[in-house]
């Protein structure tokens, strides 16, 4: 019988566990069919009904395609990060977690590995949805710093609100309770300056959409990508990215803990 | 002692689960907690596998602490559960190797161990398709497969057959006992006295987060009483006619009459020449092994008995 010699501890295999973690989640994201269609197919076709259907309706004082890829980035980030809280609830039913837990291994590799493939796949579709939007007539004028500061800003955002998926899918009940948990992250996109300027709404909507972090969030992208004025916005969201992504990491952690509490 | 376990409790607000539970699991047997559903194996193997933290008693498992020296615990056990703990959308090796990494053993390592164990569970053949095009079967002795990457000193099966078809069963039951021979360390919980009877040398009998028995298979079931022949007659004369004969549980309706036996062909033998003799025509005669349900049944009469007398 040959003898394996394991060692465990340290921050060495803590590495090593989060890396095995995020290949597998990696995995089952490449193979899982619907969360893929969700990521990638449903904004790009999101995308098409805004620019195609209602656009031509809506008067941005801009071309309506400029105007409306950073809320599309955005709302995919939201399908995203709903697929991530599915995936999290569905490995604390399947026994996987328990499975995990009784080995020596660092308790948030499981987390961990989702939140960073989350970002792996919004990564994927939000570069999908801007080749689409540049193929429908977008036309972005910002420089190599301004593209930096784009993606910098959406990388902490979806970061966030993986962080906060990961955090609602180890309390959901079941992998349905955790999809209609996320309905929020899906929904807010709707109530900012996404889709139509915030002027247009009513006035409580108005007062809903211009504090929430959504809106800063996509002004400050609309800036960046085609030159519109940002103001506040830039501040206002990196405010908004860093405390929100610090408030869902310890909420994932608490609930992680409340969940898996001993 | 690998497993050493007293005065354990555990409840869920005012639903007392475990009761005061004692356990001594000798290095190297098959370790046996029979019971019903509820009865409480399940949050005993939780607490075991440091998942669960007890609310009192003390709990050794590989000589440390579940409680205090968890990690510790972790590296010496694995734990195969009553839900194959299987990734459906990677391929069986895919899964396998994924555990060797986490145990640390290091990629060439992982694959290397993975491949044995394929080959030892007899999943070759299905190595490189993915786990839900598996049979519940194969999923098992995958899932069994993934708990030996690392050779635990003390493996839990949580319930290894419940749902299974009855080949799948006995496949599992030779693994089973593939890893007894190679000296590991089994707690296993199940709701068969059957399959405690195969596999354990010590069965613990689990009622309402108590111990209400334990023994080996054998001394269980002469507790429990020994097997029954069942014998059926062709009207309500004949069952009458044989119980006065030979005495025995009358069920009239079901022209049944029941009586214990030592299941010896001499003792049918003797019982059906009896008959034959004194021209009381039996019908059909079968003998019935005692199930987890008689042991049960026995347990709460004893209780109740216990109950009326104090």
């Amino acid at each position: 019988m040959t003898t394996i010699t394991i060692r465990h501890g340290g921050f060495g295999n803590a590495v090593s566990d989060v890396s095995t973690m995020i290949g597998r989640s990696i995995r089952l994201n490449r193979r899982n069919l619907d969360t893929l269609i969700m990521a990638i197919l449903l904004p790009l076709m999101m995308m098409a009904l805004f620019v195609y259907v209602f656009g031509g309706a809506i008067n941005t004082g801009v071309e309506y395609i400029n105007y409306v890829v950073p809320g599309t980035i955005l709302l995919c980030v939201g399908y995203g990060a709903a697929a991530t809280a599915m995936s999290v609830a569905d490995d604390m039913h399947n026994g996987m977690i328990d499975r995990l837990r009784s080995m020596p291994i660092s308790g948030f590799a499981l987390l961990t590995g989702h939140v960073i493939a989350s970002i792996v796949r919004n990564g994927l579709s939000t570069t999908v949805v801007i080749a689409a939007a540049i193929a429908m007539g977008f036309r972005p004028n910002g420089s190599v710093v301004d593209w930096l500061l784009t993606v910098g800003l959406l990388a902490l955002y979806v970061l966030a609100l993986s962080w906060l998926a990961a955090g609602l899918g180890a309390v959901a009940s079941s992998v349905e309770s955790a999809s209609a948990l996320s309905f929020f992250m899906l929904f807010l996109p709707y109530l900012s300056s996404a889709f139509v300027p915030t002027h247009t709404m009513p006035s409580f909507l108005r007062a809903v959409s211009e504090n929430q972090p959504i809106t800063p969030i996509i002004e400050t992208t609309r800036g960046l990508l085609t030159g519109t004025p940002i103001g506040d916005s830039g501040w206002i969201a990196l405010v908004w990215a860093v405390g929100l992504l610090a408030f869902s990491f310890v909420l994932a952690t608490l609930l992680y803990r409340r969940r898996t509490g001993r | 002692m690998i497993v050493e376990v007293t005065g354990l409790r555990k409840a869920y607000g005012d639903n007392v689960v475990l009761d005061g539970i004692d356990l001594h699991v000798p290095a190297g047997s098959v370790y046996a907690l029979l019971g019903p559903n509820g009865a409480g194996k399940t949050t005993t193997v939780r607490i075991l596998t440091t998942l669960t933290r007890p609310d009192a008693g003390k709990v050794l498992v590989a000589g440390h602490d579940v409680v205090r020296e968890a990690a510790k615990v972790r590296a010496a056990i694995s734990l195969t559960g009553q839900h194959a703990a299987v990734d459906n959308e990677q391929t069986g090796r895919e899964n396998l190797v994924m555990i060797g990494q986490l145990m640390h053993l290091g990629r060439p390592a992982a694959r290397r161990r993975a491949d044995q164990l394929l080959e030892r569970f007899d999943l070759v053949d299905a190595m490189h398709r993915r786990v839900k095009t598996y049979s519940g079967g194969m999923r098992r002795r995958l899932d069994l497969a993934m708990s030996l990457v690392a050779e635990p000193r003390v493996i839990f099966l949580d319930e290894p057959t419940t749902g299974l078809d009855p080949a799948s069963r006995t496949t599992m039951w030779d693994a089973i006992k593939e890893l007894v021979r190679a000296g590991t360390t089994i707690v296993l919980t199940t709701q068969y006295l059957e399959e405690a009877d195969r596999l354990a040398d010590w069965i613990v009998l689990i009622d309402n987060g108590h111990v209400s028995m334990s023994g080996t298979a054998d001394t269980l079931k002469a507790q429990v009483g020994g097997e029954r022949l069942e014998l059926v007659f062709d009207d309500e004369g004949g069952v009458l006619r044989a119980a006065d004969l030979l005495g025995g549980i009358v069920d009239r309706e079901r022209r049944t009459l029941t009586m214990p036996s030592d299941g010896t062909a001499a003792h049918v033998h003797y019982v059906l020449g009896s008959l034959s003799s004194a021209h009381v025509p039996v019908a059909r005669v079968s003998a019935h092994r005692p199930t987890l349900d008689d042991v049960f049944m026995a347990v709460t009469e004893n209780r109740t008995r216990e109950g009326v007398s104090a």
